[in-house]
């Protein structure tokens, strides 16, 4: 199966919004734009129902490089994780039973 | 940022949009991304990252209360790959001291 991309999304603004094309890529586009800017401020980003994106800071921890062993620090850095919500739990957990080799 | 502060900042960016149209905006993309992934497929959003499931085998699950074993079934739980465009802003932030 194709994935959703960010055409799809405006597609279905401007066929069911009545958006012009333009003004449905532009709003597709600010949507993921202001996600990306505030979690970049460091700010966490709660979307009710569909899940919220959290910051987590990680230190400096040993690492190794896999193809010649060396030791290598692996430098402290902030990464984002995704908790998805209840409502998008359900959803995704119900369709399990009917799709047993999924993506 | 809330949603409802997302909204206020794409509305502020979208003066020649109604008030209306961006809170159906948000609701239609949301719900569009949600629909996706409760029918297996992906998500992929250049630059942000992609949205796919992952498989949780069926296993023997306790009640924490009364400490009888539970058969959980098998499921599928969403999960979301940061694309490296998201990964390296984010990573930046902490050395720009956000």
């Amino acid at each position: 199966m194709s994935s959703l991309t960010k055409a799809d999304m405006a597609e279905r603004l401007y066929d069911e919004l009545g958006l012009n094309k333009r003004e449905a890529k532009e709003m597709v586009d600010s949507f993921f734009e202001e996600i990306r800017a505030s979690l970049a401020h460091n700010e966490q980003v709660k979307l009710s129902g569909f899940g919220n994106f959290d910051l987590r800071d990680k230190r400096e921890r040993p690492g190794r490089n896999p193809k010649t062993g060396e030791e290598v620090p692996i430098s402290a850095r902030r990464v984002v994780t995704f908790r998805p919500g209840q409502k998008l739990k359900e959803r995704v957990e119900i369709h399990a039973g009917n799709q047993p080799d999924s993506v | 940022m809330t949603k409802s502060e997302l909204i206020e900042r794409l509305i502020d960016a979208h003066p020649e949009l109604s008030v209306k149209d961006v809170e159906l905006a948000v609701k239609t993309m949301l719900d569009h991304m949600t629909d996706a992934l409760s029918t297996g497929e992906r998500i992929e959003i250049r630059g942000f990252g992609s949205f796919s499931l992952h498989y949780r085998a069926p296993r023997m699950g306790r009640n924490p209360k009364t400490g009888e074993a539970v058969p959980l079934a098998a499921k599928y739980v969403p999960h979301f790959k940061p694309g490296k465009e998201l990964r390296d802003q984010v990573n930046d932030g902490l050395k720009a001291g956000y």
